[in-house]
């Protein structure tokens, strides 16, 4: 006899264990099928060891820059297998802990590939053996893995995704980076930082092309600084192997063609869905250009099938597939009042240096929609809390319509600005306007600071500039 | 520094009134206490005194002035020294300006409304218009308004009443989605108001009846406040307050004789005028206090979370007015004598008429009483006068054919029908109560055991 759950998630990551935990919470009986580690590629191959070896190029920048703080040292060097050894071992133990709360919640982990078998059934395979699972609900987070296009193909030695940047096993000198989104300009930035020649090529006339225009420019120019060379409105046409070494061939807008010759190339052009495999046909589920189509609620048109996060579309954030996570736990269990998830809410961070990170709609957006907007900014220079820790660049930007006073957008670059977003993700999620922005009371001295002044420096009331 | 003197909200409940007369003018020396101004709000006319002392500079707005809106400044207090076009500035207020007991309630209102400072990016004039359109902070049962700055803000500019609107946000909180969904058109309708309060679906608000009859053929009347205030107020009741009816014929044989010995053994001034006349209603009243004092869950007030029990009997006596009605209260009747109620409830007539309630004198109360019986009607039934929870509506004591032993008799009969809120007081406590009233106006005298 098959065991039989209230919910089966498919895929042990962030959206996955948190709709789990939220069922186990609710009183549902619930299971999770996992092929590989709990957390999935977010705990394992993605957020967290990214910002694992981010803090070590953070450290190394700082350590470039001793004699500013009044510190001098010498012979300072990095080892890139013990850089790499603390990143998984920051993996690891989140991992554990994510097996820890299964556990804590009585949560069954189920090893094996899940596939859909029929109302309430999954077929759930473990090195070659199959056996059958009973669920009322199944939820779907099988998420996504690196998009490959033909000619651009990783081969885990030379041509590298995110999986093989995030263990290399010697340090390349040069680097080629195609695509300039979160995931490419965190690599380029930490390899950049640690001392790799690296040039990033972008399809779209600018770098981190989903930020606001003014955030790319001051992005690129930063990055250009450091030394980074950014090579926009430029495809990669071929990847020529050498023995230890990748010639690849650059075309502009104009034609023009370049080859340009690098240790290693990581290829970071967006994700695709992980459909296969899942019997999604034969259940009669839409799959939309490999993602899963699904409700506003998660629901998939297939009575008790769900599905959530990277595998249902974009945002790909972690954070939004943990929501979705909640919100179909809640639905299964009959929560009354659920709402679904607002995308112009979900804010987005990108820890390369300096740090990105943005909520709602950027400027030129804000303005295709024909309302009338104001645009505050304020720059690190003048906020106090910057100069002390020596990170005087950087802008965070507000947006506002400007006859409601609704924050339409906010855009920041600069020093810790991953940790500030949430403050505006809040003000937008309880619908502030302008004004109670203007009246909140920022602790002084902060880098938040910056945030209330933007605010103010869309009505031209910014104090410090 | 000049300071502006801002219209008093005389009222937990009052958002705008009737600058009716100013009793300074400009250039007057107040002082603290100094009567300022008659203010008509929906339900009387009050004096407002002034707290602070100093020079009228400017007063703003003329006599005769419907619907100030609270807080807004109505004259410019000048200190010693200060010349008038010193600093008429129009600032909202801050909530010192608000007398004492009306404090809380109003800070509390305003504390959640009102922007502390006119914002440039809301345009012109637009903060004034979302101080005013987030007024309403409670809705029309009284409960908190929970609502996010911007739904209050756009509900502001584009002239919906926030209050109206049923939320879909965290915990029914109105927000963005909820104001750009609503209709303009519905905007005040109080059907609306009710329906989205309950929960409903929404009822179609109904056509304004101008549209109904050629131009010509009718008067227009405005609305005055009193007007609005009874139009909100028991369209709220009827349509919150889940309704049932209790009647009972009473007996007043008794009644009747006791009332004409007392009334003939009143000691009687110079001008042999009587010190006291009692009505049937004065018996009605006490026996009311009395009934409310033996059955304390009559007595009671509805709340979402508790029953509020009243230690007192305070007990409200509908008054008729040329322009619409209220309903002052007898507090603590059941430690007054029939006289004192009586001279009391002449006298709460005489102010209601005369415009000079104070809202101490007919807010709160645990019952009330209603009497047409003075017009012939027979039966009827009321609407329940919240935060009371029943209310009874008298008819005239007559004459009738009654049955007693099997034999038919007359009596003087009087029909008293119970209106009572099923949410606190259900079928059999509301049955009890009546009967001891009963017992208690067919026999007087047993009120004294």
């Amino acid at each position: 006899m098959a065991d039989q759950y209230d919910v089966v998630v498919v895929g042990g990551g962030p959206g996955g264990y948190v709709c789990a935990i939220r069922c186990a919470q609710l009183g549902l009986k619930t299971a999770v099928v996992e092929r590989e580690r709990m957390g999935g590629i977010c705990l394992n191959w993605g957020c967290i060891p990214t910002k694992a070896l981010l803090r070590s190029s953070e450290i190394w920048h700082l350590l470039h820059r001793l004699n500013e703080f009044g510190m001098s040292a010498e012979n300072f060097k990095f080892d890139i297998a013990k850089i790499v050894a603390r990143s998984r071992a920051v993996s690891k133990q989140l991992s554990d802990g994510v097996s820890f709360l299964m556990k804590k919640h009585k949560i069954a982990v189920i090893p094996g590939e899940a596939r859909l078998a029929g109302k309430g059934k999954l077929s759930v395979t473990k090195d070659g053996k199959t056996s059958d699972v009973l669920a009322k609900n199944i939820v779907l987070a099988t998420g996504a893995r690196a998009r490959t296009l033909p000619g651009l193909e990783p081969d885990g030695k030379l041509v590298w995704t995110y999986r093989e940047a995030m263990v290399p096993p010697s340090f390349p000198k040069s680097l080629l980076v195609v695509g300039s989104g979160a995931i490419g300009i965190e690599f380029a930035s930490f390899y950049r930082t640690l001392g790799a020649e690296v040039t990033v090529v972008e399809v779209l006339d600018r770098v981190l092309p989903v930020e606001d225009e003014e955030i790319s420019a001051f992005a690129a120019k930063a990055f250009t600084k450091q030394g980074m060379r950014l090579k926009t409105g430029t495809t990669v046409t071929a990847l020529k192997k050498g023995a230890d070494n990748v010639t690849c061939t650059l075309k502009a807008k104009d034609g023009k063609t370049e080859d340009v010759t690098v240790d290693r190339v990581i290829l970071a052009m967006g994700i695709v869905g992980n459909v296969e495999n899942l019997g999604l046909e034969a259940a009669g589920i839409k799959v939309d250009r490999t993602h899963v189509v699904a409700g506003k609620y998660g629901e998939t048109g297939v009575d008790g099938v769900w599905a959530i996060g990277d595998l249902v579309g974009a945002p790909w954030l972690a954070h939004k597939a943990m929501h979705e996570g909640v919100i179909v736990a809640e639905k299964i269990a009959g929560v009354k009042g659920v709402h679904p998830l607002n995308t112009a809410n979900v804010p987005g961070c990108t820890y390369c240096w300096p740090q990105v990170a943005s909520v709602g709609l950027t400027e030129a957006k804000a303005k295709e929609t024909g309302r009338k907007i104001r645009v505050g900014k304020f720059p690190f220079i003048g906020n106090g809390k910057a100069i002390a820790l020596g990170e005087p660049e950087g802008l965070i930007k507000t947006v506002f319509d400007a006859q409601t006073g609704e924050l339409l957008g906010a855009h920041m670059i600069g020093a810790e600005v991953t940790e500030l977003i949430q403050g505006y993700v809040i003000a937008k999620t309880g619908e502030l306007t302008d004004q109670e922005l203007a009246h909140t009371i920022f602790p002084h001295p902060t880098l938040s600071e910056m945030m209330h002044e933007a605010v103010l420096a869309a009505d031209g009331a910014a104090l410090h500039i | 520094m000049a300071t502006n003197i801002l219209m008093p909200a005389l009222s937990p409940t009052m958002e705008e009134g009737k600058l009716a007369k100013w009793l300074v003018k400009e250039g007057d020396t107040v002082k603290s206490g100094t009567l300022l101004a008659e203010i008509e709000t929906d339900k009387a006319t009050m004096e407002f005194e002034a707290v602070d002392e100093g020079r009228i500079g400017k007063i703003l707005v003329p006599e005769g002035s419907e619907g100030v809106k609270v807080n807004a400044p109505i004259a410019v207090l000048l200190e010693e020294g200060e010349s008038a076009d010193a600093v008429p500035a129009a600032t909202p207020a801050p909530a010192a300006d608000i007398p004492a007991a009306m404090k809380d309630i109003a800070a509390a209102v305003k504390a959640e409304t009102a922007p502390p400072f006119p914002s440039p990016l809301v345009g012109e004039g637009g903060a004034a218009k979302a101080a005013t359109g987030e007024g309403a902070a409670l809705k029309p049962d009284g409960k908190r308004l929970f609502a996010s700055p911007l739904a209050r803000r756009i509900a502001a500019s584009k002239g919906i009443d926030i209050a109206a609107l049923s939320g879909t946000g965290p915990r029914g909180r109105i927000v963005k989605a909820d104001v750009e969904n609503a209709k303009p058109g519905t905007k005040t309708a109080p059907a609306a108001v009710a329906a989205s309060a309950a929960g409903g679906v929404g009822v179609a608000p109904l056509p304004d009846a101008r549209l109904l009859y050629p131009a010509g053929s009718y008067e227009e009347i405005p609305h005055d406040s009193m007007r609005k205030a009874i139009a909100k107020r028991l369209t709220s009741a009827k349509t919150l307050i889940p309704h049932y009816y209790l009647t009972v014929d009473c007996n007043l044989d008794a009644l009747m004789a006791v009332r004409e010995k007392m009334n003939a053994a009143a000691p009687k001034d110079k001008d042999k005028k009587p010190a006291y006349k009692l009505s049937v209603n004065d018996f009605i009243m006490k026996a009311s206090a009395m009934a409310l004092m033996k059955h304390p869950d009559v007595n009671a007030s509805w709340t979402d979370t508790a029953i509020l029990r009243h230690k007192d009997a305070d007990v409200g006596v509908a008054v008729a007015l040329d322009f619409g009605l209220i309903t002052p209260i007898v507090f603590k009747a059941q430690s007054k004598g029939l006289v004192e109620i009586s001279n009391e409830v002449k006298e709460l007539a005489k102010l209601a008429k005369e415009k000079k309630l104070k809202p101490s004198q007919y807010e709160g109360g645990g019952f009330s009483v209603s009497n047409l019986g003075m017009y012939g009607i027979k039966n009827f039934t009321s609407i329940i006068n919240p935060p009371q929870s029943c209310i009874i509506a008298v008819g005239a004591g007559e004459e009738r054919a009654i049955v007693v032993n099997g034999k038919i008799e007359i009596a003087t009969v009087m029909t008293v029908t119970m209106s009572a809120d099923h949410r606190v007081v259900d079928g059999g406590t509301g049955a009890k109560f009546l009967q001891t009233l009963k017992q208690f106006i067919e026999e007087p005298a047993s009120m004294l055991l």
